[in-house]
């Protein structure tokens, strides 16, 4: 359907100042910690373990329940006789409560909570807690934990291996057989956390009469997870209420893995009757929040010497820390649809294992899983033209996916609905001036300089479909009658006409600094013809009283193309009923109406003519006056969902996301010979995300992308020594960029709107996190190719890459 | 548990006398005894810059400094920005070039920010870069950051 004919310009496609700013700017955002929902909020502190691996012996409570202000404590014997483990994404038995209850499996894991009149006296009497421990030997490396020596975390399970699948599309081994080169690689990418700078908050209240427990967090979906947590305190749904602020401090994926938090908070409201809040602290935070898998890679590809590539073979083995948490093995699954990149190949081998270890747990951050599968694929992809003595662009060129196959099925299931990857290349090949570029390289050899440039290509999923996470399921297990299966991806929005003709929009879509409410009223205003300042959108998650489902939530890049979907949805449905109305109002056929500039009237200009103020006044104030058999009332709530995210199917194919962008990188680096400081000389991102709403807000999310991909690929890493002890616990420690680090970008987009959204738009949100790392990388290497280095390692430390060169050297 | 002190202090002009524990940090007792909220807390040890305030007109971080230290003292805090109901040309200008994504770690940019250019009122970028790298941002990539105080300084410097 197209937009209404207007004779004013658009407001989609225009960067329209943030509705969100006045108040952000002038400290009175709403955040969790800002939060008063109830009176007489009581603060938890919790009791964390010390030790990576160790059997809880028994807990003495006394001294901290005698302490002032206390009001009570939950221990992990609480939690194993009061709540059920989470459900997991594996078959393995992995018992995962909200604090550990006979073991602890990685340091800072919760074992008790402490409630007190407020944080001061809760942090004081948490440090009056006692556990008995029992040290036991941790392991920390994934491919250690999988020796038939390794210490086991779980004995129900009796190994470390939390699940293992073996994929295959098309006929890779013949690929391999029919190979004229073989290019072998091993890779390692690093545990980081995008850290938001607001941490985890969450505040419970408990009303035991009603058996309503009210939970207010910062949680940024997925929903499902609301089902997760009413079985774990054996509540019925409909008697759990999820309630998210207004304001998130950001999120990145880091907030989806709070629920456990919402569980455990919420049981001690459950047990002492009083409203709990606990908000994380930062060391809280990097110890066990959240962050995404460390993993080791072995890649295989097989080409031929005109550098067609045949076929590849993936082997992972994904770290997940000391229990798996769902969505987890997403690190694995997520991409299962875009596993092949941009590229045309069909031929596919991918054998996945998820590993235990002493380590925090993961779950999605930035870039979910891709910035792994591309910092392994293009380095794949540099070696292979290396080996060929081929330029690294005209590898690629040879293996894209023409734009005449749009829309694309991938091997492994995945629908790509869009894209033009030729023309979006060319266009940053020529944004970097990579001919010039690669002039500049050869002055700078013959100097003796370290100069080099790299390439790289993603296919950037977005909107998750609910089912790709079976995919971690053998197919035997779901062709099981009893099991069923999970897909989708879907959005609510809800537009009312008050009485005196004010728009407002309701969201359910838990925004974490991506400005929703800008975007919904640019779409609501194109759609009714008013401007966006006449558009009020309230975005505030709770379950209760919010259209939702167990997809919902801002997380894989979806709020552009599902929640913003929604919302223009909605906006049409209510624009056809003013039309509707206004026709009945003026005795004309419908026909020969339309809706223009906020205003229906006679399609011939003749006649009377009617604002949506006029419609709002009559329909409010003499209701009867609608036609016979129309909804009184101007409201219209619309739901858009996919109708392309299947389940997997029996050959392991699925649709893991629903709309597929593309982004094409060029990056130019400078290697100090003295230090081995990476200068980044020039870098280039090129977009395709469909049809770009908000071009402000979008090149806001791919500065942001990018910089949490920088981080990853430089400095970033949550580092453990071999007993598990977590070494870069402060700021100090684990290394943010900060300004003087951020690169300068020079960002163009290509527009190739989807076909399967109202607005033709796609997701943008993880953009270049998952392209940084390989395109750094892929320019580290080729500055050092004279030496013969190349990274295979994340991040890029100065240490790293001094040790490296030295080694080269001898 | 020690017995509370009194605390005497002025915030964006106003003053305010309250008594809390001697241990009580700064930035908590804005928040929970003022009920000024809109300095946050990032990481409380100093490093994310979150909760930057300006203490007898100089930035400094109110998650590492007791409430007691602050006696006496004049502080400007985000919500004493404002003029006249108007936003204040930093304000504006982070608004104008997408300064903010999620507002976090707004006010101790902000906050950070002023100080800065009351001191160097005439930056570089590299200059204001440095500046900044006193507070964390995990959203903007620092982009729209960096040209809101370049486009602020000249305003300010033509005010002062």
């Amino acid at each position: 359907m197209m937009s209404p004919e207007s004779t004013r310009e658009r407001w989609i496609g225009r960067p329209v100042k943030r509705v969100e700013d006045h108040r952000l700017l002038t400290g009175r955002g709403t955040y969790i910690d800002d939060h008063p929902p109830v009176a007489n909020v009581h603060a938890a502190a919790i009791v964390r373990s010390p030790h990576a691996h160790a059997r809880i012996l028994g807990y003495d409570v006394s001294a901290a329940l005698a302490m002032p202000g206390v009001v009570g404590v939950i221990t992990g014997a609480d939690v194993a006789a009061s709540t059920k483990p989470f459900g997991v994404g594996v078959t393995a038995p992995v018992h995962y409560y909200c604090a550990a209850t006979d073991k602890a499996r990685f340091v800072g894991e919760p074992v008790a909570v402490v409630v007190a009149k407020n944080r001061y006296l809760a942090e004081d009497a948490a440090e009056a807690v006692v556990v008995h421990y029992e040290p036991l030997p941790a392991v920390v490396d994934p491919e250690r934990a999988l020796e038939p020596d390794a210490p086991v975390l779980h004995e129900t399970v009796g190994t470390n291996l939390a699940g293992n699948r073996r994929l295959v599309y098309g006929d890779p081994d013949r690929a391999f057989a029919e190979a004229e080169v073989v290019i072998r690689e091993r890779f390692r990418f690093p545990k980081y956390a995008s850290t938001p700078i607001e941490t985890y908050g969450v505040i419970a209240r408990w009303d035991g009469l009603d058996g309503v427990l009210t939970v207010w967090s910062n949680f940024m979906g997925p929903f499902i997870m609301h089902p997760l947590v009413a079985r774990v305190l054996g509540l019925p749904e409909n008697r759990l209420r999820f309630i998210v602020p207004p304001d998130i401090g950001g999120s990145f994926g880091i907030k989806s893995s709070i629920y456990p938090y919402m569980a455990l908070i919420g049981l001690a409201a459950m047990k002492t009757g009083v409203a709990v809040k606990w908000i994380e602290d930062r060391r809280e935070h990097l110890l066990a929040s959240s962050s995404g898998t460390d993993r080791v890679a072995y890649r295989e590809l097989a080409a031929r010497r005109d550098g067609t590539i045949l076929g590849m073979r993936y082997r992972w083995i994904d770290n997940v820390g000391g229990y798996i948490r769902s969505p987890e093995p997403g690190c694995s699954f997520r991409p299962t649809g875009n596993f092949v990149g941009p590229y045309a190949f069909q031929h596919l081998e991918v054998d996945a294992s998820v590993v235990m270890t002493n380590k925090s747990l993961t779950g999605p951050n930035r870039g979910y899983a891709c910035g792994h599968l591309y910092f392994e694929t293009e380095g794949m992809i540099d070696r292979l033209a290396a080996t060929l003595g081929m330029d690294p662009v005209a590898v690629r060129r040879k293996n894209l996916i023409p734009a005449t196959a749009f829309p694309y099925r991938t091997p492994t299931g995945g629908l790509y609905d869009s894209g033009d990857y030729e023309a979006t290349l060319d266009r940053a090949l020529e944004h970097a001036d990579y001919a010039g570029l690669r002039r500049r390289q050869v002055e700078a050899r013959a100097a003796g300089r370290w100069f080099g440039i790299g390439v790289a290509l993603a296919v950037d999923p977005s909107v998750s479909n609910m089912g790709y996470v079976a995919t971690a399921l053998d197919p035997q297990f779901r062709a099981k009658p009893e099991y069923l299966p999970k897909s989708g991806a879907m959005d609510a929005a809800t537009v009312k006409v008050d009485p005196l003709g004010r728009v407002t929009a309701i969201m359910a879509t838990t925004p974490q600094g991506q400005g929703h409410q800008t975007v919904v009223s640019q779409i609501i205003a194109d759609e009714l013809g008013l401007r966006p300042e006449d558009v009020t959108v309230v975005d505030e998650m709770d379950t209760f009283t919010r259209v939702w489902s167990i997809s919902s939530g801002t997380y894989s890049s979806r709020f552009g193309s599902v929640g913003a979907g929604a919302a223009a949805l909605a906006a049409r449905k209510l624009r056809a009923k003013l039309v509707d109305y206004a026709a009945h109002l003026m005795e004309v056929p419908v026909e020969q109406v339309e809706f223009r500039d906020g205003t229906a009237r006679m399609k011939g200009g003749q006649g009377p003519s009617y604002t949506v103020k006029d419609l709002a006044g009559r329909a409010h104030w003499n209701a009867t006056s609608m036609p016979e058999g129309m909804e009184q009332g101007l409201q219209a709530t619309a739901v858009f969902g996919f109708s392309v995210a299947g389940a997997v199917d029996a050959q392991d194919r699925v649709n893991s996301s629903n709309t597929y962008g593309f982004i094409a990188e060029v990056m130019a680096v400078e290697i100090d010979r003295a230090t081995a400081a990476v200068t980044i000389d020039k870098y280039v991102t090129v977009h395709d995300a469909g049809t770009i709403i908000n071009p402000m807000i979008a090149e806001g999310q791919i500065y942001g992308g990018a910089l949490h991909g920088l981080g990853g690929a430089m400095f970033e890493e949550l580092a453990y020594d071999d007993d598990g002890q977590l070494l870069t616990g402060t700021f100090m420690d684990y290394l943010v960029p900060t300004a003087s680090e951020a690169p300068t970008i020079d960002i163009a987009h290509v527009v190739s709107p989807s076909p399967l959204t109202p607005l033709g738009s796609k997701g943008l949100g993880e953009s270049s996190s998952m392209t940084v790392p390989a395109v750094l990388a892929n320019a580290v290497s080729d500055a050092l190719a004279p030496l013969g280095v190349r990274i295979t390692q994340l991040p890029i430390t100065p240490s790293r890459l001094w040790h490296l060169i030295e080694d080269a050297k001898t | 548990m020690a017995e509370p002190v009194t605390v005497r202090l002025t915030v964006n002009g106003v003053g305010h006398e309250g008594r809390c524990e001697p241990r009580k940090l700064l930035v908590d007792f804005l928040r929970e005894d003022l009920a000024l909220t809109g300095t946050h807390v990032g990481c409380e040890h100093g490093i994310c810059g979150a909760c930057t305030v300006l203490i007898d007109g100089v930035a400094a971080r109110s998650c590492i400094m007791l409430a007691v230290q602050a006696d006496g003292a004049e502080i400007v805090t985000i919500e004493g920005l404002m003029q006249d109901g108007a936003l204040h040309p930093l304000q504006a200008a982070f608004r104008e070039h997408h300064g903010l994504q999620c507002g976090f770690c707004t006010p101790g940019m902000l906050m950070t920010a002023l100080d800065f250019l009351r001191v160097n009122p005439t930056p570089t970028e590299p200059e204001i870069r440095e500046a900044l790298s006193a507070v964390l941002c995990r959203c903007t990539g620092y982009h729209g950051i960096v040209k809101a105080v370049a486009a602020a300084a000249p305003v300010l410097a033509k005010r002062a």
